[in-house]
């Protein structure tokens, strides 16, 4: 119970204070900051000491003109990415065949041999053998080396300082697409995760800003998406060029990609922002870090622990029950063919006309759950609708044994550097993984933003793969 | 004797308004708080207070997502909350009140704040703006090794005396300081060392006068208020969760707490 002196008596300090807020005047907030910043300059004053007159921020200094001056910052940003590339492509490569050869050369025919020795029945033998084990041993073969090496390589930049850098070249452009300045920083997290960029976002404050961060997220090619990125480069465009150039080449393609998602980025804000989330762009400061020497051993530890394990653990989880959904739509039979067969020749037509083709489309929504598997699914689909012999047999995931084994696969199955081109921009540009679009709802609470973030990149990717294969046709 | 300040000793005294914060509250005997500037490391020494591995990042404002963790020292069992980090306690942004708040009404049994000590004089202004609200208080001198490779150093003892708290000079990636800052923040919980925490002067007369008015009303009104000079400022400057503390009557669960040391005599 509340006594009535006890609630004048707290009804006269907040007329006190109205009152007095009138006296002190405008200026009251400044000159409490000027308090503060008084007595604090006193005692660093009397703590702080230089050793020598002259303060050595003088590397720090020359590095911060390099990386963000107009005329070097992007450069420089470009060169750092495709270094970073050209040594996980180049890098790779060796350990993928060498656990692919573990993993399916010597594991599969073991795995098989017991399943036949033990009576298992033909069809449970292959839903988990050739289905679960193969998909969940390709997604590992594939995406393990190149994580192994691309993640400490990403996290060493992150650690030293650069991403702060980064953001800060790119805060004007998002300014002039009426966005916040932050969301270079959401989109660098996206590189890794969209999931994780999306959950990042919530550091801008603005709810409209934050929204466009959102629905441009996916936008930042996601560790899903490198895999497939790297391999299609090096088949299609280091394949295309002499040998001695084909690794930097395909390096070179794989940035390309990866800014011109940033460019997407940036021109779907400018439109949000100019349509439906009209508004001005918030100012905010973003204070440049020092540079820190990395910690190398601690910089690996948690990378691997925390991005490349668990990533690699999420993929193998989606692509056990991928690799049962493949095997049995390659071996149900409705009439004369396989339900693959049946959905890869209906809709070839409209892949076609995209640069792409029925099996890719098909492989697109096999890997809703997640974008690693998208590589292992085409594979098995080509191998299983242009009736090539030397693959495992239907519904089979498998590891063509280096990159030229997967583009000799993919070159017979009636693919060309246009087929490439235009999967790696649909790679770019296409719906979220689920796990990215149910963060995205969870962060919105909107199912009219959660559509909105999913459509918006399928229907681009549709648009531009479409433009893309025409042009080419035209050309050619 | 025994039975005065005993609410204010159990560490269940304060679960009320955590639990309003939203902090789990099971099973421990102090709460810290770990405060500080964008990018001085609070997530590093949140790290390795804790042993967690949470992701650190070298850039401001990475944790968007407020974490908590445990640890044990000296068989006491300690909650640790990461506040975001934040330059002032005065503005209005989201991160500010979130650790204004917490301060204030969640009355961790410690105040940990992280400075970087290659940029002291600009961390001081959140470190003294934490002593407003708090007496509870440990400044944990990060960045040590980075301040002596800029030919910068810190006397942390004189350091100390100016602010009335602790300091532990630390370089947390490297794990260094960490065992002496976990005994500097038992020492604060338990009451071994009693903050005589610096507050700030003020130059203006007008000011002074109305806050000094402000603060006596307040006083008379919540007299067990640790911090009445802090909540007439917060009062001048119209902050509405402060408001509506006072007409309901919430100010009054925050109270100075006894320190147990204080009453170790009494049982005896």
């Amino acid at each position: 119970m509340m006594n009535e002196r006890k609630i004048s008596a707290r009804k006269n300090i907040l007329a006190a204070a109205n009152s007095l807020r009138w006296e002190v005047g405008e200026n009251f907030h400044d000159a409490l900051m000027e308090d503060i910043y008084k007595d604090a300059a006193e005692i660093s004053a009397k703590t702080v000491s230089r050793l020598s007159e002259k303060p050595k921020f003088t590397f720090d200094k020359t590095l911060d003109k390099l990386v963000t001056s107009k005329w070097t910052g992007f450069p420089v940003m470009f060169l750092m990415l495709a270094v970073v590339f050209w040594i996980t492509i180049e890098g790779a490569n060796i350990p993928s065949a060498m656990i692919a050869s573990f993993l399916i050369d010597d594991i599969h025919p073991l795995l098989k041999n017991i399943a036949a020795s033990i009576n298992i029945p033909l069809w449970l033998g292959g839903v988990l053998i050739d289905g679960a084990y193969l998909a969940m041993a390709w997604v590992i073969s594939v995406m393990l080396p190149p994580m192994a090496i691309f993640f400490p390589l990403f996290t060493l930049l992150e650690d030293f300082g650069y991403l702060p850098r980064v953001a800060f070249n790119m805060d004007s452009l998002y300014k002039k697409a009426g966005a916040h300045g932050k969301q270079a920083l959401t989109m660098a997290m996206g590189f890794g995760c969209n999931a994780a960029g999306i959950i990042s976002t919530r550091v801008i404050d603005s709810p409209r800003e934050r929204l466009i961060a959102i629905i441009t997220n996916n936008f930042s090619l996601c560790n899903g998406r490198w895999p497939t990125q790297i391999l299609i480069a090096t088949i299609f465009i280091g394949g295309a060029v002499p040998a001695y150039v084909a690794g930097i080449t395909s390096a070179a393609a794989v940035v390309a990609v990866a800014v011109l998602g940033i460019a997407f980025s940036l021109v779907v804000s400018w439109s949000l922002s100019k349509s439906i989330l009209k508004g001005e762009a918030s100012a905010f400061s973003l204070e440049l870090p020092p540079y820190r020497p990395p910690r190398i051993l601690q910089t690996l530890y948690t990378s691997l622990i925390d991005r490349t394990l668990f990533v690699l653990w999420r993929a193998v989880v989606f692509a056990v029950p991928a690799g049962i959904v493949i095997w049995l739509v390659g071996n149900i039979h409705l009439g004369e063919l396989t339900i693959a067969e049946h959905f890869v020749n209906w809709s070839n037509p409209f892949g076609i006309l995209l640069g792409l083709n029925g099996v890719i489309l098909l492989a697109y929504i096999i890997a809703i759950p997640a974008n690693e598997i998208i590589i292992p699914t085409i594979l098995m689909l080509t191998v299983l609708t242009s009736n090539l012999t030397g693959g495992a047999g239907a519904g089979v995931m498998f590891e063509a044994d280096s990159a030229e084994a997967t583009a000799n696969i993919l070159y017979s199955g009636g693919w060309t550097v246009l087929t490439g081109v235009c999967l790696m921009l649909f790679s770019l540009l296409h719906n979220p993984c689920s796990t990215t679009i149910y963060t995205i709802y969870k962060e919105t609470k909107s199912i009219k933003w959660t559509v909105v973030s999913t459509m918006l990149p399928l229907i681009m990717g549709f648009l531009i793969t479409f433009f893309v294969a025409q042009i080419w046709r035209l050309i050619e | 004797m025994i039975d005065t300040g005993k609410c204010e000793t159990c560490p269940a005294h304060n679960a009320g308004n955590l639990i309003k914060l939203g902090v789990n509250m099971k099973d421990f005997d102090f709460i810290v708080a770990l405060a500080g500037n964008p990018n001085t490391g609070k997530s590093t020494v949140f790290n390795a207070l804790t042993g967690l591995k949470q992701h650190t990042g070298n850039w401001p404002g990475k944790t968007v997502a407020r974490a908590e963790g445990g640890f044990i020292y000296n068989k006491k069992k300690y909650k640790l909350v990461d506040l975001p980090g934040t330059y002032s306690l005065l503005s209005t942004s989201t991160d500010e009140e979130i650790a204004r708040d917490f301060i204030l009404f969640g009355q961790p049994d410690v105040t940990v704040i992280v400075a970087d000590a290659t940029r002291l004089e600009r961390n001081l202004n959140l470190v003294l703006q934490v002593l407003e609200i708090t007496d509870r208080a440990v400044l944990c001198l990060n960045l040590v090794d980075e301040a002596l490779r800029h030919q910068i150093t810190v006397d942390e003892r004189a350091l100390a005396r100016e602010l009335g708290i602790p300091v532990v000079p630390a370089a947390a990636r490297q794990g260094k300081g960490i065992q002496e800052l976990l005994k500097n923040i038992n020492d604060v919980a338990t009451g071994e060392y009693i903050c005589k925490p610096h507050r700030i002067s003020g130059a203006s007369k007008e000011l002074k006068k109305a806050v000094d008015k402000l603060q006596e009303q307040v006083e008379k009104e919540f007299p067990e208020l640790p911090n009445p000079r802090w909540v007439a400022l917060r009062l001048l400057e119209g902050d509405q969760k402060i408001i509506d503390a006072v007409t309901s009557g919430d100010l009054e669960n925050i109270t100075k707490r006894k320190i147990l040391k204080e009453e170790l005599p009494a049982l005896t």
